[in-house]
């Protein structure tokens, strides 16, 4: 799936969980980025990725995650559709 | 309440959504009763709460939370926090869940060494409950046991000593036996609900590594709307009346069109079975307390034969009210809610036509629809909506249809009287009116908090601080049954106030609307005087704080004679009597002439 795609329908899901439909996604975008986005709400973000894509992140994928380019290409690589 | 919060709802959405959902909730949400609720949590409790404080909110109830830190649930409990102490928690749940068992047996133990460490276990259980208990006075909600997600020993884990499975279970076993004997104690079944849900996907480990929860967090709203449901129960928010259709929702087939003989009931076919179970559960609510009424698109005539054909399970003395015409049936839920002196929100309508049910939705929003396209899935979701959830149930509960058939029968009756007088006169109505005895507590609360319409302060009581009300001398309590030829009406109105020298404050005063233009409003005020001049007391203070529902009492201290004091500008009043030279104005009821 190419990275636009990706972007788009990420942004969507963002808006839904952070309630803002103000928010633009850069690469560079991280959780200081987003007020609401504590340890807390990254779980139903995560959860709320999964399900948009129909796929699943390994453990180490949830924590090492740097910023939303690095969540795009995990997504882009693997998203079932 | 809201779409997206109602059965069968996309867990996932809830969960992504759930801030918006708040904001909206908190938007619409003014005249929902506050709850405070501790959290004591053995593993993250940080969704589950906001999750729960959804479904309360979308069921009028405005929960405010202390959340232990993680994993504190048992020092919270048994050694208490100032933070804690402070809130005064009216609710205490207790998330704990198969990872908090601290020893579990081992492969091979010995039979007594398994049996100290269940004891060992339930004990710590057991110690917070007791100092809740003590220090708050509140009610209990206690998670028990699911089932784990490996099986080391496979089916050997039940049926022998040191099997985990057989551990939970004993545990569990103990759980029950200490909720048979408490009041105000309840079991969250999250291992029925970890069971119904799927034990595999329930444990995402995923989610415990990472997280530290101990469900799945899809679950979680599964979880919630479970624990919701015994909250709204305690509070007295549970539904009240199933409304019913008939053809191809009771029974398969059109009665008008194909006749008694020609409509599926009864254990002769397969579909016929299907309807007959979906029967014989819907008439096993009557021992409940829940009315059962019929809105169906017929004549009524063809209703009748329908709920008599001789193998249904469901006939025509089941009803508390029978509406089959050709009216729209919004109108015909509205016609019966009066009738019933019930709100339309206690209502859930059940109708196998999707356009019906639309249409009732869109014009009664108030009452509440399901939607299934089978008998079968049509006792899944009335099952699994939990609108009838048991907390107490009280004797009242389960005569309750028969007090409503009572009062159709009475209604009938006024038409032959000249006058609204000789008819009171003709009921012979006696009345019980008395302090609080200790068997009544439960109907008492349950009365207390459900009552919306016939209710001054809409104040709330948990079954605790009814007792505690109960056993306090500085209250004069009373509450009255009604008794009249047609039937006994039960516990029907309630008064609790609050002695401040030579005052009384009314804290409480409210009458189920079953007994409305009765006169009991006035024989319990000749009670209430009477008590009050044996205790010196020379004033009574009556509050109306006027909500949503309640406008009908708005003059009801003026009706009694009371004075106004004072008016604010949120509608509140206050009122006052003296307690001399009161003149009983009873006239169609004798007031405790029966021997206890």
């Amino acid at each position: 799936m190419d990275r636009e795609t990706v972007k788009s329908r990420l942004t969507k899901v963002f808006r839904d969980v952070f309630d803002d439909d103000d928010i633009e996604l850069k690469d560079g975008t991280t959780a200081d980025d987003i007020e609401a986005w504590d340890s807390l709400e990254h779980i139903t973000l995560i959860s709320a990725v999964e399900k948009e894509f129909k796929m699943r992140f390994t453990m180490k994928e949830v924590s090492g995650m740097k910023n939303v380019g690095e969540m795009i290409n995990i997504v882009a690589e693997r998203a079932k559709k | 309440m809201l779409p997206e919060l109602s059965r069968p709802f996309d867990g996932d959405m809830i969960m992504q959504t759930k801030r918006k959902l708040l904001r909206v909730l908190k938007e619409r949400g003014q005249g929902a009763v506050p709850l405070k609720i501790a959290v004591l949590g053995g593993s993250t409790t940080s969704d589950i709460i906001k999750i729960l404080e959804l479904f309360l909110r979308d069921r009028g109830i405005a929960p405010s939370f202390y959340e232990s830190e993680y994993a504190q649930y048992w020092s919270d409990a048994v050694f208490g926090n100032k933070e804690l102490d402070e809130f005064k928690p009216e609710l205490v749940f207790i998330h704990t869940t198969s990872r908090n068992i601290e020893e579990k047996p081992r492969v091979n133990e010995d039979a007594q060494s398994v049996a100290d460490k269940l004891s060992r276990e339930y004990e710590r259980y057991e110690r917070m409950w007791t100092a809740i208990s003590e220090k708050f006075g509140c009610v209990i909600i206690q998670n028990n046991f699911e089932l784990p997600s490996e099986r080391l020993l496979g089916n050997r884990e039940v049926g022998c000593a040191y099997g985990r499975i057989d551990f939970i279970t004993r545990l569990n076993c103990k759980l029950y036996d200490y909720a048979r004997s408490h009041k105000n104690f309840y079991i969250h079944d999250i291992n029925y609900l970890s069971a119904a849900y799927g034990l595999e996907r329930w444990h995402e480990l995923r989610h415990w590594h990472l997280y530290k929860y101990a469900m799945s967090v899809s679950a979680i709203p599964e979880f919630a709307y479970s624990l919701a449901n015994i909250v709204c129960s305690v509070m007295g928010r549970n539904k009240k009346v199933l409304a019913l259709d008939l053809d191809n929702t009771l029974w398969g087939g059109v009665i008008g069109d194909d006749g008694q003989s020609g409509i599926e009931i009864g254990s002769e076919t397969s579909e016929g079975q299907s309807f007959l179970r979906l029967q014989q559960y819907v008439k096993a609510h009557k021992e409940l307390g829940v009315l059962l009424t019929v809105c169906s698109k017929n004549d009524h005539e063809n209703a009748l034969e329908g709920l008599n054909h001789p193998d249904a399970a469901l006939h025509p003395d089941d009803f508390a009210c029978i509406k089959a015409n050709w009216e729209e049936k919004w109108r015909n839920l509205e016609e019966t809610a009066r009738e019933l002196n019930l709100l339309p929100e206690s209502f859930v309508f059940v109708d196998d036509n999707p356009a019906e049910r639309e249409i009732v939705r869109t014009q009664l929003p108030e009452v509440t629809v399901i939607d299934f396209d089978n008998p079968e899935e049509c006792i899944r979701a009335l099952d699994k909506c939990g609108f009838f959830e048991v907390t107490s149930l009280s004797a009242d509960d389960a005569a309750r249809s028969e007090m409503y058939r009572a009062n159709a029968e009475r209604a009938a009756a006024e038409k032959k009287f000249a006058s609204y007088g000789e008819f009171l006169q003709s009921l012979e109505m006696r009345a019980d009116i008395r302090d609080f005895d200790p068997v009544h507590i439960p109907r008492i609360t349950q009365l207390t908090n459900k009552s919306n319409q016939f209710n001054l302060t809409t104040k709330r009581y948990t079954q605790a601080e009814m007792e505690a009300a109960a056993a306090d001398d500085g209250y004069i309590r009373l509450c009255g049954r009604l008794v009249d030829k047609f039937g006994d009406n039960g516990i029907v109105s309630v008064v609790i106030g609050r002695k401040d020298g030579k005052s009384l404050h009314i804290d409480l005063w409210l009458m189920s609307c079953r007994v409305l233009k009765r006169e009991m409003e006035f024989a319990m005020l000749d009670r209430l005087v009477e008590e009050c001049q044996r205790a010196c007391i020379d004033e009574i203070i009556g509050y109306y704080y006027p909500t949503k529902k309640n406008g009908m009492v708005a003059k009801l201290y003026e009706e009694f004679g009371f004075a106004q004091v004072s008016a604010d500008a949120a509608g509140n009043t206050v009122w006052r009597l003296e307690t001399a030279n009161y003149t009983p104005k009873t006239t169609a009821i004798k007031i405790n002439e029966s021997e206890n």
